[in-house]
This record gives structure tokens, sequence and C-alpha cells, in this order.
């Protein structure tokens, strides 16, 4: 028998009419277990759009208070893109203006570079307590919240003066969308992957320009500059995979998963032709490893017992495989894998006064497994959930890059190609 | 990517086999689409119930009045009760509470308030030896108020056949006040997230205490214990009369958490759970699968030396009816059933259906059949087999421990 191809028959842009009802993906919104006021992932989703679709009165505001983890998504059996329907009923029907502190908020890159400009500056400033009463009650930005550290020479900077010149001795290359936060707030995991990469046989180049993959603004409602953004890096990406040859990594899953899925999704940004070749780092690694074309050599002391953390994005993309694969390749790693739990901050989602208590609350379930895991640190690939967990717990966070980075011999790793 | 095993397909069946096979050290990797079918269970594994009309008392007897084309039969009646020996114990292993034997159906009471046979029942939930009488004489009935999916009246109704008398009442707490507020959230996981965080349970056992003075049992809807394990239990040590739990509408509360306990135990075992992927396509090359595609993992292969596919009856997508043709989705697959379209429904829709019995083709070795040949190393597990109708003699749970045991020991030969 031929193999049939199933395609379901939608009316509608997303898949709603799927739905079968069954309610299993309100049992995995982290959401809806500590906010009441949240109507949840079906309510929300697919039984609110055929409402919406008929009057568009019925969207409520409340959508909003979705963390857009996707876990529904992971979880329901029919394949409704439950998340993607929430998160296109906000941008289409909401009437809510982002205010100025969703914009603060969601600007990483402007904000970014201003910031790290006067770095010394700014991180003194908003470590101040005067300073954080003032913005949790002017700008509604919770005063728990430790803003990341601002550095005060940025990546791209740094790249161009002590890297960029190396890179061109390799025979293979790769392009590094290194975002925001390695930008301006954490050169280091860049140039841990540019140690892993260069250890591996890869020389390391930047994009003609990136600009912020746009998350943010997508959850703060800046639609207008996201899709902008979208469509300026859809094509420095097709100048390095398409005219180069180069594919794209990163380190940020966020990033990632925004481009691969959410510009088309959410934005109508098309992306067929980078969509395969922009993946994370640790996908690129471990794809070189499984086809028997990198063997990795590891330092003989280092020796660690590691949690990792899956990251939502991560599980939705279904890809912490490859980081924890690549983990458990060191052979003085333990790992520990925690049950994967969302930890409450997506993205500039717990930055916010009103969403502090809820962010925390889901979260908690998973601070209680890292400080009941007695481990040295914990792994994850996701900027935000590093600065949650690390805010939240005794422990600190590392990206598994990083991680390789600290416990690849390079010397040894790189004989085995130069020969 | 490479595996010893990798099954397609979370449900029972596909948990059941990549536990067997974990067990056995095997390298064992199960993608699955979405959540499964144990996300309705009633609270008991079925084992046969119904043959030829008639209740089923022993089930391992009763089977033999199968037709040969019935999963059970062709596993070999010899096999089936060691198999059903094997997989009450490796339920046990994983943390399961049950109770039952495969030679004797004991009774569950529904919701319905109807004596229901049955194999293993989880400890939460009361099983009786004898369908014709019930031990109290007062029972209350206790539900949350604004809670719909807990049909007290139909349980109140069916008790009268065993004149009974019983009453109900309802239980209002400040702890559901916040879901209450929204009705389409008054569910049976909502409620159970809340006595989960154990600051609910001595309250609503006090209430319960009071409410049920003069009564023989309390009878509660089966809302205790989602992630939860001990809650259950708790719940019965503080209530001091007999509690007899009835399942709610689903997603049930006991089915979620014995999802999680096996997937729990696969993993431990150093399982590889990917949930949330779909499997797409397989490479097959002289008569074998030698890896398969995913939706997450686009170009990355996954190898195994043997594959299962667990995927499920047409509820799950294992196999696909469309208005004018009948097919297995991943790999098409052969199919047993008719091909003629009109054979499929009985338009009186509580009468058997023929097409409740169509499935992946096999050899004798449930090994999958492709254009008429087998596939060496791709085995056919659960309810994505043809040849039965679960729903209708109650088989289903039964047919996916006991083909998919017999699944994993074929390839640990
Ligand atoms: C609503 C309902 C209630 C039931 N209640 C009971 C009960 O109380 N007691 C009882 O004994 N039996 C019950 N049954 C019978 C039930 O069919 C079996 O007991 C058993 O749960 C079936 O398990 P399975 O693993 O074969 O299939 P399923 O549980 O259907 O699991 C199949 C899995 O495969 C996945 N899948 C499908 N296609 C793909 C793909 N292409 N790629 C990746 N993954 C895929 C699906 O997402 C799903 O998770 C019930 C069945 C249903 C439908
Ligand atoms: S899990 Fe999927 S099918 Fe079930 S109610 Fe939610 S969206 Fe609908
Ligand atoms: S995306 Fe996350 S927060 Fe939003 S409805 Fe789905 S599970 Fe809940």
């Amino acid at each position: 028998m031929k193999k049939e191809i199933f395609e379901p028959y939608n009316v509608s842009d997303n898949n709603f009419e799927q739905c079968v009802k069954c309610t299993i993906c309100t049992v995995y919104c982290p959401v809806l277990e500590v906010n009441p006021d949240y109507p949840g992932p079906k309510q929300s989703g697919p039984d609110g759009e055929r409402m919406r679709l008929k009057d568009p009165e019925f969207y409520d505001e409340a959508l909003k208070l979705c963390l857009n983890c996707k876990r529904c998504e992971v979880a329901c059996p029919s394949g409704v893109k439950i998340g993607d329907i929430i998160q296109s009923a906000r941008i289409k029907y909401s009437k809510s203006k982002p205010k100025l502190r969703d914009m603060i908020l969601a600007n990483t890159d402007i904000v970014g570079t201003m910031a790290s400009t006067f770095a010394p500056i700014v991180n003194t400033a908003v470590a101040l307590k005067p300073v954080r009463k003032v913005m949790d009650s002017v700008l509604k930005i919770d005063h728990h919240r430790m803003f990341p550290k601002y550095t005060g020479l940025r990546f791209e900077t740094w790249y161009r003066r002590y890297a960029e010149k190396k890179q061109q001795e390799f025979d293979k290359h790769v392009s590094y969308f290194h975002g925001c936060y390695v930008n301006y707030n954490f050169p280091q995991q860049g140039k841990d992957l540019i140690k892993v990469m260069n250890a591996a046989g890869y020389g390391v180049h930047l994009l003609e320009k990136e600009k912020c993959c746009g998350v943010a603004l997508i959850s703060n409602g800046l639609i207008k500059q996201a899709t902008k953004q979208a469509k300026h890096n859809v094509e420095a990406f097709k100048k390095s995979i398409v005219d180069k040859k180069m594919p794209v990594i990163s380190t940020s899953s966020t990033c990632i998963f925004t481009i691969r899925d959410e510009y088309p999704h959410l934005l109508g940004v098309k992306n067929e032709e980078i969509r395969n070749d922009s993946e994370l780092a640790t996908r690129f690694l471990f794809r070189l490893i499984d086809e028997g074309k990198l063997n990795l050599v590891f330092k003989k002391n280092y020796k660690k017992r590691i949690a990792y953390h899956t990251p939502c994005h991560m599980e939705k993309l279904g890809w912490s495989i490859y980081s924890t694969s690549l983990l458990k390749m060191i052979p003085g790693v333990e790992l520990v894998q925690l049950e994967s739990q969302c930890c409450g901050i997506a993205g500039t989602y717990g930055f916010k006064k009103e969403n502090y208590q809820t962010s925390q609350e889901v979260g908690k379930p998973l601070f209680n497994q890292i400080e009941n895991s007695k481990v040295d640190f914990v792994a994850t690939d996701c900027e935000t959930c590093k600065w949650q967990i690390e805010m939240s717990t005794s422990s600190k966070v590392h990206h598994p890059i990083s991680i390789l980075a600290e416990a690849i011999d390079v010397e040894a790793t790189m004989k085995l190609w130069q020969k | 990517m490479k595996f010893d095993n990798i099954i397609i397909g979370g449900g029972l069946s596909g948990l059941t086999c990549g536990i067997k096979l974990a067990e056995q050290g095997k390298k064992c990797a199960i993608v699955s689409s979405g959540q499964s079918a144990i996300h309705f269970f009633s609270g008991s594994f079925d084992l046969l119930s119904k043959v030829n009309e008639e209740e089923v008392t022993n089930p391992l007897e009763s089977m033999k009045a199968l037709p040969d084309t019935h999963p059970y039969k062709r596993v070999g009646l010899d096999k089936i009760e060691r198999l059903t020996n094997d997989a009450l114990h490796l339920l046990v292993r994983s943390g399961l509470n049950l109770t039952g034997q495969a030679d004797r159906n004991h009774f569950t009471l529904t919701p319905m308030g109807v004596m229901k046979p049955t194999w293993l029942t989880l400890s939460d939930f009361t099983s009786f030896d004898n369908k014709d009488s019930f031990p109290w004489k007062k029972a209350v009935i206790l539900n949350f108020s604004g809670f719909l999916d807990f049909h007290t009246l139909f349980i109140k109704d069916g008790l009268k056949k065993f004149d009974v008398q019983a009453q109900i009442k309802n239980v209002s707490m400040k702890q559901f006040e916040a879901i209450r507020k929204n009705p389409s959230e008054m569910r049976s996981t909502n409620i159970a997230k809340e006595f989960d965080k154990e600051n609910a349970i001595d309250e609503f056992a006090q209430k319960a205490n009071v409410l049920s003075d003069g009564f023989d049992v309390v009878i509660l809807p089966a809302v205790f214990g989602l992630f939860n394990k001990t809650i259950a239990d708790k719940l019965k040590e503080k209530i001091e009369k007999p509690v007899l739990l009835l399942p709610a509408i689903p997603p049930s509360v006991p089915g979620i958490r014995t999802q999680i306990t096996l997937r729990e135990r696969f993993q431990e075992l150093g399982g590889t759970y990917l949930l949330g992927d779909n499997v797409e396509e397989g490479v097959f090359e002289n008569g074998r699968l030698l890896e398969i595609r995913t939706n997450n993992h686009g170009d990355i292969k996954f190898e195994a030396d043997q594959f299962i596919l667990a995927s499920g009856s047409f509820y799950s997508k294992g196999i696909v009816a469309t208005h004018d043709k009948l097919y297995e989705p991943i790999f098409g697959l052969d199919i047993e059933g008719d091909s003629d379209r009109e054979k499929w429904f009985d338009e009186k829709i509580f009468n058997d259906q023929a097409f409740m019995r169509y499935g992946v083709k096999t050899d004798q070795n449930f090994r999958a059949m492709m254009n008429g040949e087998p596939v060496e190393n791709l085995y056919v597990a659960g309810s994505v087999l043809g040849g039965a109708n679960p729903l209708k003699e109650g088989s289903g749970a039964g047919i996916s421990l006991l083909t998919s045991l017999h699944a994993a020991e074929q390839i640990l030969k």
C-alpha cells in the first residue's frame, strides 16, 4: 500500500478544529495551577478562538497571563497549536497598549546598547535599593528582580578586536547568532562557544548585522517592530546560509525557537530557506559526533555533578537531548535530569510586578527539585531560566557550551582533525 | 542517534514495552506525539469482560472462545497466564498498587452505579467479589459544590438496586473558591492539584467526617493524587468511615498518575522519553527498518536494531480513517480490515462496530506486514493491532500489556 499523507482539513489559519475537547492541555498548564484568573489553554485557545471568530468582543485580556511556554502543545494528543492560537489572538485582538515599562523590557537591544555603554553606572544604579524601589513603583518592574549585569565590553566589540582574524585560519565555517544576552550581559558565553567550535575545527563568524530576535517584542505586543526585525534577520541569515553556505548556530534556545517557529507562525515572516540550517550549537555538535565527523577529547580532571533543567522552548523543540547527550559524553560528569517543569520567568513576564507572584509560584516545584538535587550547579540552554534559577535558588547555572568549553582538552581535540 | 530499541507511542503499550526492554538492559527511546489513552482510564485494567455477549468470570478460560484472529489467541493461550503474571509484576515494580487476578474477574462500581467485571484495579478504588451485593446499607455521596463532572444522581439511582439508602451532600471549601470562579476549570485535575498541595486534606476530611455521621460509607469522586502519590492514602486514613472512590468524567486523576508513574519508571531505568514529537516516516532497506524521521529531529536520524509500533488506535491516530480510506499513517503498513467501506460501520452505534477491530496486519511473530511481506525488525503492540474490539469486550489494557510483553520477548529472544 502506498503511504497516505494525513492532512487534516482546517478552515482556519490555525488548527483549532482539531481539538477533541479532552482537556489534557489544562492538566499541564503551569499558570492555571497557580493563577485562577487565567482561563487556561483550552478556554483561551481552541474554545476561545471559536468564539472570537464569531465576535472579536469575546477576546479576554486575561490571555496576556499565558507564558507562551507551549507545554500545552507538547501534551495535546491532537496536535492543536494551542500556544500559537493564544499568541495570535493577543496580536490580533488585544486593545491594551504596551506601557513604557513593556517597551523598556522588550527593547533588549536598544536598552542593552545604552546600558552597556554606561555599564558601571547602570549596574550600580539598578542594583541600588532606591532605584529598584522607583522601578517597582513607577515602572512596575518588580523590586525583587536584579537586572542582569551589563558588560562594559560588548561581545561584538570583543569579537572584532580579539577573535575575528583568527577565524580565517579554519577550513570550515559557521555563523553565530549570539543574541542580546551574550552581547550585552554575558560575552563569556560567546567566547566559550568560539573556543568549542574552534576546537571542533570551525571558524566562527558574526552575521552581517543581527538584530534582537524579537521574542520580547512579540510578548509585549510590539508586533510591527518585531516583524521588521524578523524580516531583517531572515535576510541576514540568508546571506550566511544561502549565499555563503554557512549554517547559523546559536546558544539561546529562545532566540532559535523564535526564529524557526514564531517568525512564520506568529509574525507571518517566511523562513523556509533558512529554517533547517538555523539551530542550536549543541545540536550542530551532536550531529557531527553522531555522524562520526568529530571527536571531542576531555580533560581527565573534570569532575562535576550537574542537574539539567529543560527550558520550556527546549521541551517544545524536543532538543534537550542534544545538550544532555553532550554533557553525558564528559567522563567526569554525573548528570541528574530534572523533571521538566517551567521556571516561571518566561522572558520579560516575570519582571513585571503584576506577574511576580505567579512567576515564583510556577517555578517553586522546580526550585525545590534543584535544592534537593545536591549538585555542583545546574545546566540549561536558556538565559532567562538562568536568571530565574540563580535568583530563586542557591545554585549557579551554566550553559552546556560553557561546560564543554571548560571540560574539553582543546589541543588534544584539535590534533585529531589537524593531521 | 542510535538506540537498541525505539518505540513509537508512549501510552500503556509503549511504556510496557519500554520498561520490559530497559529492565533487561536495552537502551531504549520512546517517541510520543502527545499524551495517551491512559489519561481516560477508569482506574481498572480490563483483561476480558465479555465474550459472545456473556459476562466473563474467568478470563483465562473464556479466551478459548475468542476467534483465532484475536490478539490473545495469536500470542498463544499457553503463554497468556504467564504473561498476565509478568504484567502484574511489571506494574507493581513500577510503583503501582493493584489488586486482582487473571483467572477470576472482580468487580468495580462504575459512576453509573453498576458493577463492572475487571482484572486489575488501582488501590485508590474498591474491588468487590460479588456483583449482586453491596457491603454497606447507608451511603453518603459527597461532591464539591460546583463540580459538574461527578454525576451523583446516577450513583444514587444505581445504588437503589442494592437496597442502599444514599444521600447526596455538597462540600464547599475556600481552597476551591478560586477555581470555581471559572466554571470550565472546576475539573477533577484542578481539584486534585489543590489537594496535592496538602493544605486542603485535613479540613476536607474533617468535613467529610461530620457529614458522614450516621452513614456506613463515604462515596467520593476520584480527584485525589495527581502528581502527589500519597494523598489518596492519607485521605483514607483521615476519614473514619470506609471510603469508596468513583471515577469522575475524564481526564482521570488516577489515570494521569499511572501514566506519570510508568513514564518515571522507564526514565529511571535509563530510557529516553520524547514527548510532543511526531514520527513522520521510516527508511527501509531489504525488508528492514533502518531509521525513523521525526518532526523535531529533522535530518538527525533515529536508528535502532528493533522498532516497536505502539501508536494506538483511531483515537491516537495510530490508524486513520477518512471517508474513503483506512490507513496506517507513519509507514503505510498493511491493514487488517475490509476494503469495502459499507462494512465499516453499523448504523446502530452500540452494536459491534467492525472498524473497531481494524488495525495493522502482522505475521505470527507480531512483525508488521508491508506490501505483503513482514518487516524483519518492526514489531507491533497494543491497540494499533487489529482483531479485537476492546471497548465491547473489555480487553483494552489486557491487549496492550500482553501484546507489548510478547513483542518485547520476541526482541529479547
Ligand atoms: C477514552 C478511552 C478510555 C479507555 N479506558 C480504558 C479503561 O478504563 N480500562 C481499560 O482496560 N482500557 C481502556 N481503554 C482501552 C485503551 O485503548 C487501552 O487500554 C490502552 O490504553 C491503549 O494503549 P496504547 O498504548 O496501545 O495506545 P494509546 O494509549 O492510544 O497510545 C498511543 C500513543 O502513540 C502516540 N502516537 C500516535 N501516532 C504517533 C506518531 N506518528 N508519532 C509519535 N507518537 C505517536 C500517541 O500520541 C499516543 O500517545 C480506553 C480507551 C480509550 C480510547
Ligand atoms: S489537549 Fe488538545 S485536543 Fe485536548 S482539549 Fe486541549 S487543545 Fe483540545
Ligand atoms: S503556553 Fe503555557 S502558559 Fe500558555 S496556555 Fe499553554 S501551557 Fe498555559
